[in-house]
């Protein structure tokens, strides 16, 4: 069976399989539900690619001990769902101040709390503003394919290796659970990557000493370190923007990312049947968000509604990236109800029409 | 001129920031000559924890990694579990391990995983100013017990030894002293065979080392040598709690 055969597979096990392909031989993971499939399917695919598995006792546990796994210099993996990747924030904060490369995935759930087990968008904030403590950034990459999220996640291992940075794949409870035919790229070797300079792996032969660290008790050191990253993460913002605008000769767009892109391009196809000239954006890059989309249509659009399974998060940069004069409306289900198209399409003839009266 | 004394060669140049005596600097060096004595110090990767030790990496002569609050047992996890051929120890405070971090020892224990332990108990927390922990003795006066410890309120100290003594994966487990010098010969004699049950694959090990804090105990160093022993040994009871020989 050659390995770039259509399957036909779930989305928590494409993620993971997508890992092992890039590269990734640890996985440190605790169970919540929608995201189960990816630690159980890595419990069996590690040890037959030589790889470690290990379930651990919290999410605490399992960011540190990828923490500890990527300051190794291995390419390493954690899975979880919101309230897990809530307990994980403490460890994100570190590893992006110790400057690790490693990617985190989250089947995003309904909150706040235990919230619904069903999908959501509701941890947006949480995942481009920085869960955890202090300044730092992560690039976030929403997928609305299965497809897409396994070539997110197999380029995820190099943009994390690149910067030395936390990247996130940020899902949800569909993406996770549904199933759609995927090809993986091939097996990857891990022995043919780079060799990481800077790891710990005991010293060896090696003329310094590697220490991974996060701690500048003087200030003006912290302060360089900060700049230090504030330059990585402009790099970042240049390189990084990833996003796809269907009809962008349009006067309207709907702007949604991940599962909910995919009922908004359903309202966009009905809305444009029925003679609207609408449009869909669609970030892929969450962090860094992608504004050059919007000033790239700031001379024909006319109006905006941003769509998500939140009460209204991403729709906060939609609107810093355009001109105030445009409006953006907004229309989100939470808690685990998903929009429909229905509504969507309703809510897009309203914002047509309230503007549309105006000028 | 034949040296009788050196400074261990996995020990780093230059003078430590702990406090006029203190006993960190004596357990650093303890661990250090181990590490020569077994010629460690070229594979072996420590992790430094948050409290007094969190500047560990600056005095030992080995790759560091420094971790959150009571999590060096998983970083040291991720760490053994990517490089199997590494020497990997954790150094860690009362605070840091019997308080924040017990999820992380127990478990670490439990698995079996490869690592070894170095568990400093001064029955305080020395780096924010010496506030009450999870092993700080009845009656003993803290910033957050200013009228002593009272067990009724705070339940009994922890004698973390002891617990993970019931796990299986704990492969060695001893509790020294460092209040004189024969328990200080002892201590240096659990911490090589605590770093050979490591080495032979054998599974968790860890030497809990009573120490002192001179400062947030408001005593002289002299002085809480003798507070140790008169109040601490009798409470921590040293020796070996579990050798490979008793091991299924």
């Amino acid at each position: 069976m050659s390995e770039r055969q259509l399957q036909m597979v779930k989305g928590n096990e494409a993620v993971a399989e997508a890992a092992v392909r890039a590269g990734c031989r640890h996985f440190f993971g605790y169970p919540i539900t929608p995201q189960n499939e990816l630690p159980e399917y890595m419990s069996g695919r590690m040890p037959e690619v030589g790889g470690t598995f290990l379930q651990a006792e919290s999410e605490v546990a399992a960011i540190n001990m990828v923490y500890g796994a990527a300051g190794a210099g291995v390419r390493v993996m954690t899975s979880s769902s919101s309230p897990g990747i809530s307990l994980k924030q403490e460890g994100i904060s570190y590893i992006a101040g110790a400057e690790l490369p490693c990617v985190i995935v989250n089947m995003v759930r309904g909150g706040p709390g235990l919230g619904s087990i069903q999908p959501a968008q509701s941890d947006y904030f949480q995942s481009t503003k920085g869960g955890g403590h202090g300044d730092y950034r992560m690039v976030v990459l929403g997928p609305a394919t299965l497809q897409e999220m396994v070539d997110l996640t197999y380029e995820a291992f190099d943009i994390a290796d690149r910067y030395r940075n936390p990247v996130m794949i940020l899902g949800d409870g569909v993406i996770g659970q549904m199933m759609e035919p995927v090809r993986f790229p091939d097996l990857m070797d891990p022995d043919t990557l780079p060799t990481k300079e800077w790891a710990t792996k005991g010293r060896r032969d090696r003329e310094e000493l590697n220490l991974i660290n996060s701690l500048y008790l003087d200030p003006d050191a912290c302060w360089a370190h900060n700049q230090h990253l504030a330059r990585k993460y402009a790099e970042m913002q240049e390189n990084e923007v990833r996003y796809e605008v269907v009809h962008g000769d349009a006067e309207y767009f709907l702007v949604a990312y991940g599962t909910t892109a995919r009922i908004a391009r359903r309202s966009m196809t009905d809305l444009r049947e029925r003679g609207y000239d609408v449009g869909l954006v669609r970030p892929i890059s969450l962090w860094p968000f992608p504004e050059k989309a919007f000033r790239d249509l700031a001379d024909r659009a006319r109006g905006y509604l941003a769509v998500e399974m939140s009460l209204g998060q991403m729709v906060e940069d939609v609107r810093l990236s355009v001109d105030s004069s445009v409006p953006v409306a907004f229309y989100g289900t939470a808690g685990g109800v998903m929009p429909h198209h229905a509504d969507i399409t309703q809510q897009m003839e309203d914002l047509i029409r309230g503007t549309g009266d105006d000028r | 001129m034949k040296a009788v004394f050196t400074r261990p060669r996995s020990l780093t140049d230059g003078a430590t920031h702990y406090c006029p005596g203190c006993i960190h600097g004596v357990a650093h060096r303890m661990v250090a000559q181990i590490l020569d004595e077994m010629d460690l110090a070229d594979r072996t990767i420590g992790v430094s924890p948050v409290g007094c030790a969190v500047f560990a990496y600056d005095y030992f002569q080995c790759d560091f990694q420094q971790a959150a609050h009571g999590r060096a047992p998983a970083v040291a996890t991720g760490i053994k579990r990517a490089v199997p051929d590494s020497f990997v120890f954790t150094y860690q405070g009362d605070g840091d391990l019997a308080s924040i971090g017990t999820a992380e020892i127990v478990h670490a224990a439990s698995r079996g995983e490869k690592i070894s332990v170095v568990f400093i108990n001064n029955a305080i927390y020395g780096m924010t100013g010496g506030q009450m922990a999870p092993t700080t003795l009845e009656g003993q006066k803290t910033t957050t017990s200013p009228a002593g410890r009272d067990l009724a309120d705070t339940g009994n100290p922890i004698r973390m030894t002891e617990m993970l003594a019931t796990l299986p994966g704990a492969a060695y487990l001893a509790r020294g002293s460092c209040h004189d010098i024969k328990h200080l010969r002892a201590t240096q004699k659990y911490l090589k065979r605590a770093f050979e049950v490591q080495e032979r694959g054998e599974g968790f090990s860890m030497v809990e080392i009573l120490a002192n804090c001179p400062t947030n105990w408001g005593m002289s160093p002299v002085e809480s040598l003798q507070w140790m022993e008169e109040n601490l040994v009798p409470y921590y009871p040293l020796g070996e709690f579990r050798s490979p020989e008793e091991v299924e």
